[in-house]
C-alpha cells in the first residue's frame, strides 16, 4: 500500500508549533490518527455551521447538535433556523424535515455514499473507507492536526473540490467543505459536552 | 355366434374406431395450468384467475445472472439488456441502468407540473410562493442542499422532490457496477416484461429463447456464468414441458410394462395384441370423448390415460385366464360378465362424481376414464370374443392360482389383523385430523419447489413483494380507471395519518387523470402573473427574482403543453409500474390499489370498505388474495369431498340393487374401506398432507378394488373360486399397480399424488379382500 504524506508547509508548521507538546511531528502520521480516532466509542457536541452559496445573496447560518457512536452512527440534527435531522446509520441515510422523511439506501446513490464516507471514515478512524474515494493528506501536529481529503472518486470529483477536516488528538473541531463552483460551508464543532 | 351379427359387430366397431381417430386428428391438445384451477365463481375469483392468466404481472421474466464477478456480470447485464431492447418480443427490460435512469429523469422534469400532486392555484399564490421558495432555500443550505442546487433556478418550488417522493418504489433492488444486484451482490437481475401474456406459452417460450440467445451472444457462453430465469411465462412452459415429457415417457414405459407383464402371463404374443384391443380402443373413445365435450384435451388428462390402461386391461385379462377354450367364452359371458359388468358400473360411478367438479381438468378425467372403461369393457364382451381364433389359447395358468389359493387360505388366519391395521389407521387419522388436508392452493402447481423457492428468491432480489391486499375499482375507460383510483387516494391516506395503512400504490401517481392533468394546467399563473408575484413572494428571502428565469420559462411551458398520455411514459420505468396497476380486458379497466399493511400485517376490511365509501366508489372491491385462494381451495376441496362421497354412496347403493343382500355389500365394502383408511394414515405418517388428488386417488382405490370384492363376493356365492379366477386378479392387480404406479414417480404433482394412492391402495384392496374373503371362496 502506497502512503503519500505530505509534509507539512512551512507556515502551517509555525501555527502547530504553538501547539505543540512532547508529539514529534515526524512520529506523526494518517495511521496514528485513524487509531486514535478509533478509539473513540461515542461523542456528542454542539456545532456551528455557516454555508455559502453563490445563488443566495447571503450566508446562512444554522446550529445544532452532533451525535457519533462507533462504529457507524452518526446524527446531525440542526436546531436552528428550521429543525432539521440527518441520521447516517450502517448503509442508510435519513433525512427528516418537518413530516417528510427521506430514507436512502446508500448503495442506490453512490455518489452520497462517497461523499458521507469522507464525514463516516474519518469518526471511525477507517483509513480503507477514505481511500476509496479520496487522497489523504496530513498535516499538522497531534493537537492541531488537519486532514485533506481530495476526491478521486469520479461520481464526486464534479461537485466537490475538496474537505478539510480539523481536530485536536481525538477529538474533530472543524469541518470545511469546499465545492467545485465555489460553494463552501465550514462547521464549527464546540468541545464536546461533559 | 351367426356370421352376420359378427359381421354388424365388427363394422359397427371399425367405424366407431375410425370416427374417434377423426375427432382426435382434430383435437387441440393444451397443457395450460389454469385447467387444473377451479373455474371461479365470484368476481373477486375471477380476477384472481385472470390476473393469474393475463395480469401484466404473468408478462414479467426474472431473469438472474451468477457467477464470474461484479464487474463480469454488470457487462454481460448490460449487453443482454440492449440486445434484448431492440427485440420487439419484449415491451420493456429494466436492469437498473443509468439509461432509464435518465429517461426517467427528463420525463419527470419536463411534466413535473403536471405530475406533481402539490400543484393547485394556492400553490402559486404569493404566499404559496414564498412558503415553497423559503422551503428550498432551506434545503439549498441543507445536507441534501449539493444535489438539489442545480435545479434550484428551474424548479424553486420543489416539484421534482414531491414528484420523487411520490412515486419512490417502495423497495428498489440494490445497484451494483451501475446495474441491479441481489442484496448479496451475488447476482444480476433483469426484470424483462414480454408483449405477448403469460399465458400465451408459445410466445413466452420464443421470449425465453431469445433470452437464453442474448445471453449466450453476450457471454460467449463462458462457463463461469449461469443464467436463471422465472416468472408466470416461465413457469407455463417448464410446465408444458414438463407434462409432454412425462406424458409420454409414461406413456411408453407404462404400455411396455404392461405388454411385458402380459407377454409373460399369457406367453403368446397374439394373445397380447388381442388383449390391447379393448385398452386401445377405450383410449381412443376417452380421447375422442373430452375432446367433443371440452373442446380440447389436457396433457394431465394423457397422462392419467395410461395410469387407466392398467385397469383397463383388466378385462380381457379375466376374459383370456378365466375362460378356458372356445366353449369356456360363453361360459365366461354367462359366469363372470355379470361381475365384470358390476364391477365397470361401480367404477362408473366413482368417476361421474369428477364430472360435476369445478376444475375443467379433472371433470375431463372423470368423462376420459368412464368412457375409457366403458368401451373396453364393451368391446371386451362384445367385440373380442368374435376376434379370437379358433383354438385360442393360453398358458394354463392354473397351478400358479393354486399356489395363490394356499397363499389366501392362509393368509385367512390374518383378518383380525386387518382389522387390528384398520383400526390403528382410523387412529392415525384421527390423531392427524387437523392438519390431514393440505390448504396450500400452489400444492398443485406442476411447479416444483426448487423453482419456487428460486422465484421467491429473484422476487425478493428485486423488491418486487408479494401483493396480498388489493383494492380493484373496475371502469368503463383508462380515464375513468384513473379517475376512480384518484378518488380513492384522499381516504386511503386519511387511513395512513390514522396508521391504520402503511401505504398504498396507484396508476394515477405515475399517470394523472387527464382532468387531474387540465386542473394543474389551469392552476399555472400566466406569466405576467407570474413576474409580479414572484417579487413579493420573495420578501426578505436571500436571493433575486432574476435568478427564476428558467423556472418563469418553465411555467410558460407547461401552461401549454401537450398532457401526458400513457404512450408518452414509453421507455421509462414509470411504464412497467403503470402497466402493472391498470389491467385491461378489451373494453374493461381496472384499476388496481396494492396495499401495504403496517406493522400488525393485516389490514382491516372494514377499514377499507369504509373508506372506499367515502370515496364514492360502490364498484370498488377490496380484495385479500391470500384469503380468497384460501377459501378458493377450500371451497373446492370441501366440494371434492362432497363429490366423493356422493360417488361413495352410489357405488354402495349400485352394489345393494345387485346383491340384493346387506352382508354381502359389507363384505365387498370392508376390504375397500379398509385400504382406503390404510393408505391415507400411511401418506400422513409420512408427512404428506392430503390434496384433492389424493382423495380422489381414494375413491379410485374403491371404485377399481370393488372389481376384486366383487370376484371373491361371486366365489363365495358360488361355492369354489376357480384357481384361474384367483391367477387372473393378481394378473389385473399387477397391470394396475404397473400403470398407476409410474404415476408416483411423475414430477407433476397431479400425476403424482394419484399415483402414490391408487398403487398401494389396490394392492390392499386385493389382499384385504383375499384375507376377509368367506372360506367357501377359495379354490381348493
Amino acid at each position: 500500500m502506497m502512503l503519500r504524506l505530505i509534509f507539512l508547509p512551512a507556515t502551517l508548521a509555525v501555527v502547530m508549533l504553538l501547539g505543540a507538546t512532547a508529539a514529534d511531528a515526524a512520529d506523526w502520521d494518517i495511521d496514528q490518527l485513524m487509531q486514535m480516532l478509533a478509539q473513540v466509542h461515542s461523542s456528542h457536541a454542539a456545532f456551528n455551521e455557516i454555508k455559502t452559496v453563490a445563488l443566495l445573496d447571503k450566508p446562512q447560518v444554522s446550529s445544532g447538535e452532533l451525535i457519533y457512536r462507533a462504529p457507524d452512527y452518526f446524527e446531525k440534527r440542526t436546531l436552528r433556523p428550521r429543525a432539521e435531522t440527518l441520521i447516517l446509520n450502517g448503509d442508510t441515510v435519513l433525512i427528516a424535515r418537518g413530516q417528510k422523511h427521506y430514507l436512502l439506501t446508500l448503495a442506490d446513490y453512490p455518489e452520497i455514499a462517497a461523499f458521507t464516507a469522507s464525514l463516516r471514515g474519518t469518526l471511525a478512524g477507517n483509513r480503507q473507507m477514505l481511500r476509496r474515494s479520496y487522497a489523504l493528506s496530513l498535516t499538522g501536529s497531534q493537537a492541531h492536526w488537519q486532514l485533506q481529503l481530495l476526491p478521486t472518486d469520479s461520481r464526486i470529483k464534479d461537485k466537490i473540490m475538496r474537505i478539510f477536516i480539523r481536530g485536536a488528538d481525538n477529538e474533530l473541531r472543524s469541518i470545511e467543505i469546499i465545492q467545485t463552483d465555489g460553494d463552501r460551508s465550514i462547521t464549527t464543532i464546540a468541545s464536546p459536552a461533559p | 355366434m351367426n356370421l352376420r351379427r359378427r359381421y354388424y359387430a365388427l363394422t359397427l366397431w371399425l367405424a366407431f374406431l375410425l370416427a374417434c381417430i377423426a375427432v382426435i386428428g382434430r383435437t387441440h391438445f393444451t397443457t395450460d395450468l389454469s385447467a387444473f384451477l377451479p373455474r371461479a365463481p365470484t368476481a373477486q375469483q375471477r380476477l384472481l384467475v385472470n390476473q393469474i392468466r393475463d395480469g401484466f404481472a404473468s408478462r414479467l421474466i426474472l431473469i438472474g445472472l451468477e457467477g464470474g464477478n461484479a464487474d463480469g456480470r454488470a457487462a454481460l447485464s448490460k449487453k443482454m439488456a440492449k440486445q434484448l431492447r431492440a427485440d420487439p418480443q419484449f415491451a420493456g427490460v429494466n436492469n437498473g441502468e443509468a439509461a432509464y435512469a435518465g429517461n426517467d429523469r427528463t420525463f419527470l422534469l419536463n411534466h413535473r407540473y403536471l405530475l406533481s400532486a402539490q400543484i393547485s392555484p394556492s400553490h402559486f399564490s404569493v404566499t404559496g410562493l414564498h412558503n415553497a421558495l423559503s422551503d428550498s432555500i432551506d434545503l439549498l443550505s441543507s445536507a441534501a442542499g449539493l444535489w438539489l442546487k442545480p435545479l434550484f433556478t428551474r424548479d424553486p418550488t420543489g416539484e421534482m422532490l414531491q414528484i420523487a417522493e411520490q412515486i419512490r418504489p417502495g423497495h428498489a433492488p440494490a445497484i451494483l457496477n451501475g446495474v441491479w444486484s441481489s442484496a448479496d451482490g451475488k447476482r444480476a437481475l433483469l426484470l424483462a416484461q414480454t408483449r405477448a401474456e403469460g399465458s400465451d406459452t408459445d410466445a413466452q417460450q420464443r421470449a425465453m429463447a431469445a433470452i437464453r440467445q442474448a445471453y449466450r451472444s453476450a457471454s460467449g457462453d463462458r462457463p463461469q456464468y449461469r443464467l436463471l430465469m422465472t416468472g408466470p411465462g416461465v413457469f407455463s412452459v417448464t410446465a408444458r414441458d414438463a407434462i409432454k415429457t412425462q406424458v409420454t415417457r409414461l406413456s411408453l414405459i407404462g404400455s411396455s410394462l404392461i405388454a411385458l407383464i402380459l407377454l409373460l402371463v399369457y406367453r403368446s404374443p397374439a394373445a397380447l395384441l388381442l388383449g390391447l384391443l379393448p385398452v386401445a380402443s377405450g383410449a381412443l373413445a376417452g380421447i375422442a370423448a373430452v375432446s367433443l365435450g371440452f373442446g380440447e384435451v389436457h396433457g394431465i388428462t394423457l397422462g392419467f390415460g395410461t395410469a387407466l390402461i392398467g385397469e383397463a386391461v383388466d378385462y380381457s385379462i379375466y376374459l383370456f385366464i378365466q375362460s378356458g377354450g372356445d366353449t369356456g367364452r360363453e361360459r365366461w359371458i354367462d359366469r363372470f360378465w355379470p361381475v365384470v359388468r358390476l364391477g365397470v358400473l361401480t367404477s362408473v360411478a366413482g368417476f361421474a362424481s369428477l364430472l360435476f367438479s369445478s376444475f375443467p381438468g379433472l371433470a375431463q378425467l372423470g368423462l376420459y376414464a368412464i368412457t375409457g372403461l366403458v368401451v373396453a369393457a364393451a368391446v371386451t364382451r362384445f367385440v373380442l370374443p368374435l376376434l379370437l381364433p379358433d383354438g385360442f389359447r393360453i398358458r394354463d395358468v392354473a397351478p400358479m392360482g393354486l399356489k395363490l389359493a394356499n397363499g389366501v387360505r392362509r393368509a385367512r388366519h390374518w383378518r383380525w389383523g386387518v382389522v387390528l391395521i384398520a383400526g390403528m389407521a382410523c387412529v392415525t387419522l384421527y390423531m392427524h385430523r387437523t392438519d390431514l388436508w393440505s390448504r396450500d392452493l400452489s400444492a398443485l402447481s406442476p411447479v416444483s419447489p426448487r423453482e419456487l423457492a428460486l422465484d421467491a428468491e429473484l422476487r425478493k432480489d428485486t423488491g418486487a413483494p408479494d401483493v396480498r391486499y388489493l383494492i380493484v375499482v373496475p371502469a368503463g375507460s383508462e380515464e375513468a380507471a384513473l379517475v376512480s383510483a384518484e378518488r380513492a387516494a384522499a381516504p386511503l391516506q386519511t387511513l395512513i395519518a390514522q396508521g391504520k395503512l402503511a401505504g398504498y400504490d396507484s396508476a394515477a401517481r405515475y399517470l394523472p387523470s387527464a382532468a387531474t392533468q387540465r386542473a394543474r394546467q389551469a392552476s399555472l399563473p400566466d406569466a405576467a402573473t407570474l413576474a409580479q408575484r414572484l417579487p413579493l413572494a420573495i420578501g426578505d428571502l436571500p436571493v433575486h427574482a432574476q435568478r427564476f428565469a428558467p423556472f418563469m420559462a418553465d411555467i410558460a411551458a407547461a401552461r401549454r403543453g401537450p398532457l401526458v398520455h400513457r404512450a408518452d411514459l414509453d421507455h421509462t420505468s414509470l411504464a412497467m409500474a403503470v402497466d402493472a396497476l391498470l389491467l385491461h380486458r378489451g373494453a374493461q379497466w381496472s384499476a388496481l390499489l396494492p396495499l401495504t399493511a403496517n406493522a400488525s400485517g393485516s389490514i382491516s376490511r372494514h377499514d377499507i370498505l369504509a373508506a372506499l365509501q367515502r370515496a364514492q366508489l360502490p364498484q370498488a372491491e377490496f380484495v385479500d388474495l391470500k384469503s380468497e385462494s384460501d377459501h378458493l381451495y377450500a371451497d373446492y376441496l370441501n366440494q371434492a369431498i362432497k363429490l366423493s362421497t356422493a360417488g361413495l354412496l352410489l357405488i354402495i347403493v349400485l352394489l345393494l340393487f345387485s346383491l340384493h343382500s346387506i352382508p354381502r355389500v359389507l363384505r365387498v365394502i370392508a376390504p375397500l374401506a379398509a385400504a382406503v383408511v390404510t393408505v391415507a394414515a400411511g401418506l400422513s405418517l409420512i408427512g404428506q398432507p392430503l390434496l384433492i388428488m389424493h382423495l380422489i386417488g381414494l375413491l379410485l382405490v374403491v371404485a377399481i378394488g370393488s372389481n376384486y370384492a366383487l370376484f371373491f363376493d361371486r366365489g363365495t356365492g358360488h361355492g369354489n373360486m376357480a384357481p384361474q379366477t384367483l391367477a387372473s386378479l393378481f394378473f389385473a392387480n399387477l397391470t394396475t399397480v404397473a400403470g398407476f404406479g409410474l404415476l408416483a414417480f411423475s414430477s407433476v404433482p397431479i400425476l403424482q399424488a394419484l399415483g402414490v394412492t391408487v398403487a398401494p391402495g389396490v394392492v390392499f384392496a386385493l389382499i384385504y379382500s383375499a384375507i376377509l374373503s368367506n372360506k367357501k371362496a377359495s379354490p381348493s
